[in-house]
Formats: C-alpha cells, structure tokens, sequence
C-alpha cells in the first residue's frame, strides 16, 4: 500500500489557541478519507496545512514521503501538486469556464493552449458541463460552480485533492450534483481528503472517516465503525446531535 | 404541469396589452423630451442673442472671420498638445501600474521600494500641477547641467507624468485592493506564484473595476496638457494667445477650447458608456 499523504502529530495555534493538537493520519493512495467533527474542530485548518497556505507549529507532512513541512520547500511546488477546493467557489469572475479550468495547466504547467482546452473541454463534457464551457462564473448555478471549481482542481492532475467543505454553500438539490461528481472521482481512483458534514455521503464514499473534535482527531476508522459504532464519548455526542437535527 | 399537453407558446390577452401600453407610455415620453428640449433650446437662443451686450460678445469671442484666420495655428499648436498627450499617457500608465505594485508588494526585499512608491504619491498628489511644470519646466534647464535637454515641452511632460502617475498609482491601487483575497487564495492554492497571481487574476480584475476612475484621469490630462504653455510651449493655447495679442480680439481663444473639448469628448462619452455597461452586468449577474 502507497501512502500519498502522512500527518504526523501535527500541531497548530492560531494566538494561544490550540487548534490542531497532535494530529496524526495516513492518506493511501486511491482512497478517500472523509473528515467529519462540528464547526471549529480543526477541519478547514487541517487542510490548509496540508497545501502549505498555513504553516504548522510542530509535527511534520509527508507527500509521497517527502517532508514538505521540512526547511526550503518550495510551496509552490507542492501546490502543484496538490488540488485544493474551497466552500466557496472562488471561481476567477473576469474568465470563462474553459479559462478557469486551463489557467493554471497553462501557466503553471507549462501545458500548451490546445492541450490544455482539450483536456478541459472531455472533463465539462463527462461531467455534463459542455453548454457552460463558455460561460462566465456568474451564470451558472451554485452546483455549476462547485463543480468547475473541482474540474479546475484536477486538470492540472494532482497527486492529491482537497475538498474542504464544496456543498455546504449549496441547496440540497445542488449537492446531489457535486457528491456525485466526487464519487466519479474517487471511481478513477483520485486520492481525496474531504471536510464535509454531509454523513450520507461520508458513509458512501469514505475509505476511511477521521473523527475531529477541539484539534484532536478521536477516532478513524472505516465509515462503518466510526459512523455506526462510535466509541469516544465526543464522536457518541457529535453523532447524536447531527441526528436529532435530522441530518444522519 | 405535464410538457406534452401545452401546444406552441401564444402571448395571452394580458400581455399583448400590457406591451401595447408600454409602447404608447414610451412614445408620450419622447414626444415631452422633444418638445421641452424644443422649448428650452428657443428660449436660450432667442434670450441670449437678445441679450443687451450680445453684439460685443458675439465681435469678440465668436467672430466667424477670426475664427478663420487662427485656426491653422491654433491646429497646429494642438498637434503638439496631442502628440504630449498621447506620450504621457503611455507613460502614466506604466509608471502608475509600478508605483501601485510596489505599493502593494507584500515582499519583505521590495519593503523600501513600498516605502519610496507611498512618499512619492503623497507628495506628487499634494502638489499642485503648475508649481511641479514651473519646478521641472524653468527650474531645471535653468541649472544648465551638461547632457539633460532644455526643451521646455519634455519637462512641461515629465511634470504631467510625474503628478498624474501619482493619481493613476492611487486608483490602480484602491482597484488592487478591491480584489477579494480568496481570489489570491484560490490562485495560490492552484499553484500559481506571486507574480502569475498578480498578472494573471489579481490584475486582470483590478483593472476591470477601475476603468471608469482611471479614464476620467486621462480626460483630464488631455486638457492639462494645455498647462504647457505657460513654459512658452507653442501648443494650442499659446498658438491662441499669440493670435489674440495680435487681434485684442478673444476669439482663438474659443477655438482652442473648443478643440480641446471635442478631443475629450470621445474619451468621456466611452467612460460613460463603460460604466453604463458595466453596472448593467453588475446587476444581471446578481450575487457573485
Ligand atoms: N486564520 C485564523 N486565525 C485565527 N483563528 C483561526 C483562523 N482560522 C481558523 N481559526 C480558528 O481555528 C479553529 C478551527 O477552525 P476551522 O476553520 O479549521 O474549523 P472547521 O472544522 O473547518 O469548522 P467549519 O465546520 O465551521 O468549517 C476555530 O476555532 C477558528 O476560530
Ligand atoms: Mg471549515
């Protein structure tokens, strides 16, 4: 089994206070590891450690087995190599879709012009996105969105991708659409990291759920285990909230 | 609601007259437009030409003959005004992009560079623009330093430059900062560097969303630009002053202005047009 990614008691404040506290956890390669825990726990935080645009206090990350939380790494460079999608879209408002997508192939990459649309233009088309192709970010719907802001982060084809919450800005119509596209992408095998608080679909599609609670991760384990038999006390509370809520 | 069942679409009843009393509500508007413009337009005429004095006014600032007789020179003259305008602009808007950057650089290296770009729009925008051309303009060839020209025109220029570079920095910079930084966010977490970020998104939107502050800047060196003359520059308004020292009469004066005015005219219709069209977009886009 390749590991893609290795956190290893990684810790982070923000000021005095503590919100990643010794968190350690393995990303194999073709899976899909689902981040669950309530507002503030550390997910989003997490993530942003893992694509360099927070640095961490103590621990180390390991891409590929390669520190890149080490001295003289270059952030770009890592980057590159690692696709991130936000909440929120942040779709660039001044391009089009197609442009959207090749911005970063191109400029980043190297890949030419042509190159770089065709591949963009077979992703809109399997993901049923062909008539926006030439559309601007503010016509399209908010799962239109979400769902070129993932094309957008996986056309440059990357080691790993980072999903930090990509439905919880939508309807819930809307997020049927993206969850189907990430279950598409975890069919081709992209190894993903997903914050979400959607149970259903971490049930669906996770490998393996991790458990977040005040930055410590409690528990991680297959989504059969952590979901339906929690054992902290904190995840047994987390879960049952979310049910009376009506939302497991 | 089944799709089947419903045959071609027909305009009902309601909208048919609904749209024809939209059709008549527009023409009882341009025909009041129409007639008030016709109105006022009479009324202006007819009072200003009956005006006791009309007839001096008319001799001396809108005398068709010496209209005539100035107008090449005054043409002349312009040419210059437009071949400074044109050089300036270039070079405003280049140096103002660089003052803007440097004063948005996040970069610990480029700090004094920050530094040097904030002092430099404080002062260029606090000085006033004739102070800076009679600085530049008589101060300067008048050091009589060996190599640096002595062309009243290129220092009456570098002093347009040097103040509007100062105006254009500052709204390229309010633009840069306008951008939302989960732009520069989401550009960096493709991979994008800095400078890609800055060039290739950050830019690109700034620029977008100061067009209309930053044409109204160009008007307006378009007519600053006449300030030269009084560095004894033979541009338009000088080409004019020299005709009316000659002839008391005011004339060439008006023609200069008006040549002035119509060479503006193009620029601010297009701003306008710009912002029209940009507010517009605005609000079919609704909520970004
Ligand atoms: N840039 C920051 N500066 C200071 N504190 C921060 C910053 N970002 C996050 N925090 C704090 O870190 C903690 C964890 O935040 P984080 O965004 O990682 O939570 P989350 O699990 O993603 O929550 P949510 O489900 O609401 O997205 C919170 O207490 C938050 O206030
Ligand atoms: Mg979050």
């Amino acid at each position: 089994m390749t590991v893609v990614l290795s956190a290893q008691q990684v810790r982070k404040t923000f000021g005095s206070e503590l919100v990643l506290d010794d968190v350690t956890l393995e990303v194999p390669e073709h899976s899909v590891t689902v981040l669950i825990g309530a507002s503030g726990s550390g997910k989003s935080t997490l993530l942003r450690c893992i694509n360099l645009l927070e640095p961490i206090d103590d621990g180390r990350i390991l891409l590929d087995d390669v520190d890149i939380t080490a001295v003289g790494t270059d952030p770009d460079a890592v980057r590159r190599r690692i696709g991130t999608v936000f909440q929120h879209f942040n779709l660039f408002p001044h391009l089009d879709v197609l442009d959207n997508i090749t911005l970063a192939p191109r400029v980043v990459h190297g890949v030419s012009k042509d190159e770089a649309e065709q591949r963009a233009i077979d992703l809109l088309a399997r993901f049923d996105l062909t008539a926006k192709t030439h559309a601007f970010p503010d016509r399209l719907s908010g799962g239109q969105q979400q769902r070129v802001a993932i094309i957008r982060a996986i056309a440059t084809e990357p080691r790993l991708l980072l999903l930090d919450e990509v439905t919880s800005a939508l309807d819930p119509v809307l997020v049927g659409e993206v969850l189907e596209l990430v279950a598409e992408l975890r069919h081709d095998g992209m190894t993903m990291v997903v914050a979400t608080h959607e149970m259903g679909f971490a049930r669906r599609v996770a490998d393996q759920v991790g458990f977040l609670s005040g930055g410590v991760l409690h528990e991680v384990g297959v989504p059969e285990q952590v979901i339906d038999a929690p054992r902290t006390p904190g995840l047994q509370a987390f879960l049952t909230a979310l049910r009376h809520a009506g939302r497991l | 609601m089944s799709e089947q069942s419903r045959g071609p679409y027909a305009p009902s009843d309601a909208r048919i007259a609904r749209e024809a009393a939209a059709r008549r509500a527009a023409r009882r508007s341009s025909m009041i437009a129409a007639v008030s413009t016709l109105i006022v337009g009479v009324v202006l005429v007819v009072g200003v030409t009956h005006t006791p004095g009309w007839d001096r006014v008319q001799a001396s600032f809108f005398s068709w003959d010496y209209a005539r007789q100035s107008f090449p020179d005054v043409v002349q003259g312009l040419w210059l005004n437009i071949r400074v305008m044109v050089v300036c602009e270039v070079l405003i808007l280049g140096i103002g992009l660089a003052v803007a950057l440097s004063r948005t650089t996040r970069s610990p290296l480029l700090f004094p560079l920050r530094i040097a770009a904030a002092a430099y729009t404080d002062v260029f925008r606090g000085l006033p623009l004739l102070l800076v051309i009679f600085l530049l303009g008589l101060g300067v060839p008048a050091l009589r330093i060996n190599g640096l020209t002595n062309s009243v025109v290129v220092w009456g220029a570098a002093a347009l430059v040097l103040t509007y570079s100062a105006y254009v920095a500052e709204v390229l910079r309010a633009g840069i900062e306008s951008v939302h930084p989960t732009q520069r966010m989401a550009a960096r977490a493709l991979g994008l560097t800095p400078a890609q970020t800055t060039r290739h998104v950050v830019l690109p939107q700034a620029v977008r969303r100061v067009i209309p502050p930053l044409l109204n800047d160009l008007v307006s060196l378009q007519k600053d630009s006449g300030l030269i003359s009084v560095l004894g520059a033979i541009d338009a308004i000088k080409a004019a002053a020299i005709d009316t020292a000659m002839s008391f009469n005011f004339t060439p004066y008006v023609v200069a202005g008006a040549l002035f005015v119509l060479l503006t005219i193009p620029l601010a219709r297009y701003t306008d047009w710009l912002s029209a069209r940009m507010a517009s977009r605005q609000q079919q886009g609704g909520v970004a």
